[in-house]
């Protein structure tokens, strides 16, 4: 790649108990581009993310950031790094408005008081950079909101501290076409930006629609790690489902050595 | 955002579409009186009736109980059931902070017991004046709180059970203290002085006069504020006619309570009993808190969705406890109140009725006991109707089997209103 990857994990291991979920993966995120990271259920996609995100440690491998290496102890100190997850449940406060769920726990305050000037303003700065323009009123209470919607709404609050690597978990899994569409265009939009971006997805029509590289995980290990336009549609469900496509993928047949 | 953009990659449409104007054309604000009626409109039919009920409520039984008895509307009643209201409107601005969470305080009935039991010994016993006194309840109260809080957030016991186990507790320490059958002398100028005294004619008039100049400023300066920043803002006729509500309810009701109310003509009663002005800032303070403070967003917020919130880097369980340790301290308040009113503690007090009337409260103010949902005013307008039906039924001589049947009713009532609008909102996207 041209760029020097923002993120880069090395060889993490990481193990529940006696399950060994995540093998020896090298997992890199690279400035102004969409990753994609595929693989079949069960594959460790999720606790990949978590442990990108802090909540899971690892056993053992390297956490490297803007190429120095870094301690990440728990999630407070990933966002201090600029990484945002936008997880699958979303997280928002059904009672709480629009602006309200963005600052929520870090509110902007004047002294002992709340600055909704600057929050209200920002937020809506914020969901005007992303060019959102379906939402009625930044005053809104997000359950008045549709499923795209209130997606668009996770997404503006992990942009809104100068994030600099968002990860979504599969953000698109639950909506219909048209909030499919606005989403994918709003991930495309924030690499744009410049960000680095993961999106974990299972609909190959999206990746291949949006992501500038692919990484596949199979039984936790990564099968490839490609450019999109590199690879297919079949050759990239090959990955998924099998580990392997004619010279990508795991040589030796991982299934029988792992659990 | 912080770093260029390297490899763009035009998706088919929409990414290179970076108009910032786009958000820019959302709704500021319902342009009209009319739309705000509209939206109005739209979100009672949602179900969120915020303190519709309560209102309509009041004004159906001033109705009946004004057919019903020519006590009723007599000043003399009308200033009692303002001092009745007080206790019952503490309370409930109390368990607000519970419900708000999602949770309850079958005890803060009884811990006011305890703390007026507290208050009224520090005096009667120790000779202590009546400040130290008031805030040793206040601590007994914050005390009890804290431990609900800490069983109820780091055990894990459901609320209703660890403040059914202490709503019984308590009833023994407060037999324990005052003895069996016993009850203890209210006497004390300045408390006895809160529900049996008024504030002087012209210091309520000025107290008033400036409380609704105030409230008029701060709505204006804020509707300036937010035209000002571009931020959504109610339009100006409403802001008005908020304005003139407020008002016209806190000068009309300064006006009643200073008319003289003696029916004997050589000693006059005038004046607005030192319970409202307590009631008052109290309910300033609670309000502030909850709207304008982070510690206020964010009990909303636990309430309304604990688990993102605990993402949001919220402590959780603290807020718990903090919203119990607030419940028992205005508990402790308000067993001091009421007990300046019936001029004693007992060993009943606090118990019976006393915490049902101020759930009814704070949920027919619109307070949901599904959490997420409640404001201290809710507390003050559900307590004032809940004042009005023990008033009127009393007037009305009825057998005490009616109180209790109607003030059942009344809270079954207002617990469907809640549950039905509930669903109502989550159907409508309220
Ligand atoms: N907290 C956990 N404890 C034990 N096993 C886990 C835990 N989380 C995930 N796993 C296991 O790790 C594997 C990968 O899970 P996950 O990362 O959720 O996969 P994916 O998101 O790709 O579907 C699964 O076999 C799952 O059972
Ligand atoms: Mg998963």
């Amino acid at each position: 790649m041209s760029t020097e990857p923002l993120l880069q994990l090395r060889g993490v291991n990481k193990s529940f108990g006696n399950a060994h979920v995540l093998h020896d993966v090298d997992f890199s995120v690279y400035p102004g581009q969409v990753t994609a990271l595929v693989g079949d259920n069960g594959a460790g996609k999720s606790t990949l993310v978590k442990v990108v995100a802090g909540i899971y440690g690892r056993d053992n491998g390297d956490y490297i950031y803007d190429g120095k290496q870094v301690e990440v102890h728990g999630p407070r100190d990933v966002a201090e790094l600029g990484v945002e997850v936008v997880y699958q449940d979303l997280a928002l406060c059904d009672n709480l408005d629009i602006v309200e769920n963005m600052f929520l726990g870090r509110e902007t305050r004047k002294g002992l008081v709340l600055d909704e000037t600057e929050m209200e303003s920002r937020a809506r700065e914020t969901l005007a950079s992303l060019s959102v323009r379906t939402v009625k009123s930044v005053r809104q209470s997000v359950a008045s909101l549709s499923g795209g919607q209130r997606q668009t709404v996770a997404i503006a609050k992990a942009v809104l501290w100068n994030s600099r690597i968002v990860l979504l978990d599969e953000p698109t899994a639950a909506l219909g076409v048209a909030q499919t569409r606005q989403v994918l265009d709003l991930v495309r939009r924030l690499a744009d930006r410049g960000l680095g971006v993961v999106l974990i997805s299972h609909n190959m029509g999206d990746v291949f629609e949006v992501a500038d590289r692919i990484t596949a995980l199979y039984l936790g290990r990564v099968a490839a790690d490609v450019a999109t336009s590199d690879v297919n549609n079949s050759q990239v469900v090959e990955l998924i489902t099998a580990g392997r496509s004619g010279s990508l993928g795991i040589s030796d047949n991982p299934a029988t050595a792992t659990v | 955002m912080s770093t260029t953009p390297t490899t763009p990659r035009t998706s088919p449409e929409g990414g290179d579409k970076m108009a910032t104007g786009d958000f820019a054309g959302d709704n500021r604000s319902a342009a009209t009186l009319r739309d705000s009626v509209g939206d109005y409109v739209g979100r009672l039919r949602g179900g969120d009736m915020g303190s519709l009920p309560a209102i309509l409520g009041l004004v159906v039984l001033l109705v009946v109980f004004g057919l019903a008895s020519d006590e009723f509307f007599s000043l003399l009643n009308m200033a009692n059931l303002a001092v009745q209201a007080g206790p019952i409107c503490l309370l409930a601005m109390g368990l607000v902070f519970v419900l708000l969470l999602g949770e309850i305080d079958l005890s803060a009935g009884v811990a006011g017991g305890v703390a007026a039991t507290v208050a009224a010994q520090f005096i009667v016993d120790r000779g202590l004046p009546w400040y130290v006194a008031v805030l040793a309840a206040i601590a007994v109260g914050a005390l009890i709180g804290l431990i609900i809080g800490e069983l109820v957030s780091r055990l894990g016991i459901p609320s209703f059970v660890v403040t059914l186990a202490f709503f019984l507790g308590l009833q023994g320490v407060i037999l324990y203290m005052i003895g069996e059958g016993g009850s203890v002398r209210v006497a004390d100028p300045v408390i006895r002085g809160l529900t049996i005294e008024n504030v002087p004619v012209a210091a309520g008039w000025v107290a008033a006069v400036l409380l609704t100049l105030a409230f008029a400023a701060g709505s204006l300066l804020r509707q300036r504020r937010q035209v000002a920043n571009n931020l959504q803002h109610d339009p100006m006729s409403v802001v008005l006619i908020k304005i003139s509500v407020v008002a016209v309810v806190i000068l009309g009701l300064t006006a009643m309570l200073n008319i003289n109310r003696s029916l004997n003509p050589v000693f006059p009663i005038a004046g607005i009993p030192y319970v409202i002005p307590v009631v008052v800032v109290l309910l300033i303070l609670w309000t502030f808190v909850l709207n304008r403070t982070a510690f206020g967003r964010h009990l909303y917020a636990v309430g309304g969705n604990a688990e993102a919130a605990r993402r949001a880097g919220i402590n959780v369980l603290r807020m718990r406890v903090y919203a119990f340790v607030i419940c028992s301290s205005m508990a402790a308040i308000s067993g001091i109140v009421q007990s300046s009113y019936t001029g004693k503690v007992s060993t009943a007090s606090g118990g019976g009725n006393v915490l049902l009337y101020a759930v009814g409260a704070a949920v027919i103010g619109g307070t949901s006991l599904f959490g997420g949902k409640g404001r201290a005013l809710d507390a003050v307008l559900g307590g004032i109707v809940i004042a009005t039906i023990a008033n009127g039924l009393g007037l009305l001589n009825q057998a005490s089997f009616i109180n209790y049947l109607v003030t059942g009713g009344v809270l079954l009532l207002a617990a469907s209103v809640d549950a039905i609008s509930r669903r109502r909102r989550s159907a409508a996207g309220i």
